[in-house]
């Protein structure tokens, strides 16, 4: 693929992790499984945490520590990234790897899939093979009785030889089984697994087993590391190295006998891949074996409505349109539902400015104080929540509802081929349907893919879509410019279509970016299509309330309340007779003009840089002059206030564009630079959708001249 | 002899099992971590709207493949 890692300045991901005990005795529970299995529910329910901020749709990208306490232990809970093994195939999995064979944790919870019992054994039993203290909790228990497969925990349990328990992780109550378990199990662990293959391969891991043995100390698993040392395993040195020192592996003596047994193992037809091949064969093997009489299917076809959703959202025929009208009905309930809410915030917040004043007035305050605080700070504090609240609050549950009934995988299987045309893969509308809710997240949230260089295009294409910060933006000058009033539909088709272009956008820029300074081949591609499952209604708001509304909205309340001062200190600054509003303004003016739009607006998109959120308001202030919002806010009297100072058609279109291509906030800029860890990557980010944004508001410019 | 065929020429609805992996280095390793090594079965269930990639069922779980990938994996 020519491009590694290290070439690309992928190193920057957290390839270590610190936990922190709340006190000495906190024992350490790593929670593992394969992705998709409803870890993080798990995690969540145990530990009463809404997972951080950090994760979002699909998958635990980051590792979330909680804590729980039990009548006999309290405990650190560390959720680690799903992974289908412990033979890491991306820096992700290889953390996942480090933590549950590297650090010891006093108990390893392996959560399961129920309805794919047999797969996630694999996972099981490596780890069975490090440690003894694992407890294997068979999730979606529900699921899988309502299509007719039936576990038997028990005689699971027996032939691991350690605690298995069945959980429906939304339900607390039945949590307390898997708590009990753990209870025991940090105290007294169960067996540990041996795996036996061929004979020949067998009896060249025991002879390493026995001699690196003494050098252990008990602190690594000797076998594991004898079959790592034996297929000459490179990704386990850093860690190694930190836990028995660099003379464990300088040892020249073990060196050599290993190199002694590999040398006769080789001629004897077993050569890294065989052994490979061999050792995961048996793993396998045995896992199908224990399954004997464990699973019992009820009925035959017990996917058939998987099988039949499958059928009408990826069918040639109906499946392009569904996904299309899928995006424009969201759409739709965002911009109409918002409405109401949103004349009523605006009257609320806008009555409230009126206590404010006598507060301010009964305090005897200096006019510009007053001025500064009510009419700059609190109006643009408020014009954003009022304008930014609603839509949020109701397009997050409708995303989050999309995201657990395992429709988004199904958008990446159908969008696979287009992207693989661009040389990426499916994966990257993953991360691009992430950057709807936030673009840090979608840039973070890029994880998921493999490649490298693919992760590099999901990252520096993620901005093309609108995040829940730009809609509003977007929305309100579509409905201004474009809509006769109160039209919820129309409004929703021409932002269906703002959004096309942008995903338009994303597949141009990412063949552009992939034919030129990343090239490459589209790698492999394998994406685990997960089944339906019927979202928990009242967790989906919970989570998308508190997680992802309010805390987009802290970050946009906090760069409001400083933009209201600033604009303020602006409008009322004078230097030489002239307002630094209107110096900085004339300034932007002839390149503004360029690309179809005018100073103040140049000025309010980067003055916008924290929060794509106050650009309108900003633009508002500014032409008031006063430097502060008139309270009268009906959408059509701003419409005659942008008219006066004329805005055309062409300003409307080219703000809205400029909108939906320019440089990325600075959450997402410093999210780039943590996750690529490169100062040019993230200039380039910074570069890609500011010069898309800059010609193509020039050509529309250019076109709309030409033509008037 | 048995008649060996790609898995990207499964027709949807009918299964086969898995005679030889072709590929190697990651994809291979990330086939054999869902379970498909000599003798899986696997059922073809469908294609995606634009007709590649292909789902298919392995071990109780559907993964979806290329056609450039899946004809290295050689079924009966």
């Amino acid at each position: 693929m020519g491009l590694t890692n290290s070439s690309i300045g992928l190193n920057a991901l957290d390839s270590e992790l610190v936990i922190k005990k709340k006190s000495e005795s906190d024992k350490i529970v790593a929670l593992a499984g394969n992705p998709n299995v409803g870890k993080s529910t798990v995690f969540n329910s145990l530990t009463g945490m809404h997972q951080h901020t950090g994760n979002w749709p699909g998958k635990t990208v980051a590792n979330a520590q909680g804590y729980y306490e039990t009548k006999k232990e309290s405990y650190v809970l560390v959720d680690i990234p799903g992974t289908y093994s412990l033979s890491p195939n991306s820096p992700e999995e290889e953390v996942a790897r480090n933590f549950i064979c590297f650090s010891k944790p006093d108990a390893v919870v392996v959560v399961c899939d129920a309805t794919s019992l047999e797969r996630n054994l694999n996972l099981v039993l490596q780890t069975l093979e490090i440690s003894e203290k694992v407890v294997v909790c068979v999730n979606l228990i529900d699921e899988a009785k309502r299509k007719g497969i039936h576990i038997d925990a028990k005689l699971l349990s027996e032939r691991l030889g350690v605690r298995v328990v069945k959980t429906v992780a939304q339900k607390k109550k039945s949590l307390k089984e898997l708590t009990d378990a753990i209870d025991e199990t940090v105290n007294s662990g169960g067996e540990k697994f041996v795996l036996h293959c061929e004979k020949e391969l067998d009896e060249a891991i025991e002879e390493i087993e026995k001699k690196i043995k003494p050098y252990l100390k008990g602190k690594i698993d000797a076998r594991w590391l004898a079959l790592r040392l034996l297929t000459e395993d490179i990704s386990i040195k850093e860690e190694t190295d930190k836990l028995l020192g660099k003379e464990f592996l300088g040892n020249e003596e073990i060196n050599n006998f290993v190199r002694k047994k590999i040398k006769e193992l080789k001629e004897k037809g077993f050569d890294k891949e065989k052994i490979n091949d061999t050792v995961s064969n048996a793993r396998i093997k045995k896992a199908e074996e224990i399954c004997q009489g464990v699973i019992r299917y009820e009925k035959k076809h017990y996917n058939s409505f998987d099988r039949k959703m499958d059928r009408i959202l990826t069918s040639k025929w109906t499946g392009y349109p569904l996904m299309l009208l899928m995006l424009a009905f969201i759409f739709y309930l965002t911009i109409v539902g918002a409405n109401y809410p949103s004349e009523w915030l605006f009257g609320a917040l806008f009555s409230f400015e009126d206590v404010l004043l006598k507060v301010f007035n009964y305090f005897n305050a200096p006019p510009w104080i007053t001025s500064l605080f009510v009419s700059g700070m609190y109006r643009v504090t408020a014009w954003v929540v009022s304008v930014m609240l609603p839509p949020m609050a109701i397009f997050f549950p409708l995303f989050t509802l999309l995201e657990d009934s395992g429709i988004l995988p199904r958008i990446a299987y159908n969008l696979d081929r287009p992207f693989k045309c661009c040389k990426s893969c499916g994966k990257q509308a993953l991360t691009m349907c992430m950057g709807f809710g936030c673009n840090a997240a979608g840039v973070i949230g890029a994880r998921i893919i493999d490649s490298p260089r693919e992760r590099m295009l999901a990252i520096l294409t993620n901005n093309f879509v609108p995040c829940n910060g730009r809609f509003p933006t977007i929305i309100s000058l579509i409905t201004m410019f474009f809509v006769a009033k109160g039209g919820g539909i129309l409004s929703a088709l021409l932002l269906t279509f703002v959004v096309l272009m942008g995903i338009g956008m994303t597949f141009l820029s990412t063949k552009l970016l992939s034919s030129t300074v990343l090239k490459g081949y589209p790698s492999s591609f394998a994406l685990e299509l997960p089944s339906y499952r019927k979202p928990q209604i009242g967790s989906v708001i919970v989570r998308s309330i508190f997680d992802r509304t309010l805390f987009v909205l802290g970050r946009a309340i906090s760069v409001a309340a400083p933009a209201g001062i600033i604009i303020w200190i602006m409008a009322n600054a004078h230097i030489g007779g002239e307002t630094l509003l209107n110096i900085v303004s004339a300034f932007l003016e002839p390149f503004a003009s360029l690309i179809g739009l005018d100073g103040v607006i140049l000025m309010a998109f980067i003055l916008g840089f924290p929060a794509n959120e106050i650009v309108v308001p900003i633009i508002m202030m500014a032409y008031m002059q006063t430097g502060t919002l008139s309270d009268s806010q009906s959408i059509w009297e701003m419409k005659n206030i942008f008219i006066q100072n004329g805005w055309t058609i062409c300003t409307a279109v080219c703000t809205i564009l400029f909108s939906l291509m320019h440089w990325p906030c600075s959450t997402t800029l410093l999210t780039i630079k943590k996750e690529t860890g490169s100062l040019g990557w993230t200039a380039l980010g910074f570069l890609v959708p500011t010069v898309f944004g800059v010609v193509c508001c020039a050509l529309v410019n250019l076109v709309y001249h030409i033509i008037i | 002899m048995k008649d060996v065929f790609p898995l990207s020429e499964l027709k949807k609805g009918s299964f086969a099992r898995v005679y030889k992996i072709n590929t190697c280095g990651a994809m291979r390793r990330r086939l054999i971590d869902i379970g498909l090594i000599k003798d899986t079965k696997v059922e073809c269930i469908g294609k995606s709207a634009a007709g590649d990639p292909r789902a298919y069922l392995i071990r109780g779980a559907v993964i979806a493949l290329r056609d450039e990938d899946s004809k290295n994996i050689l079924v009966y």
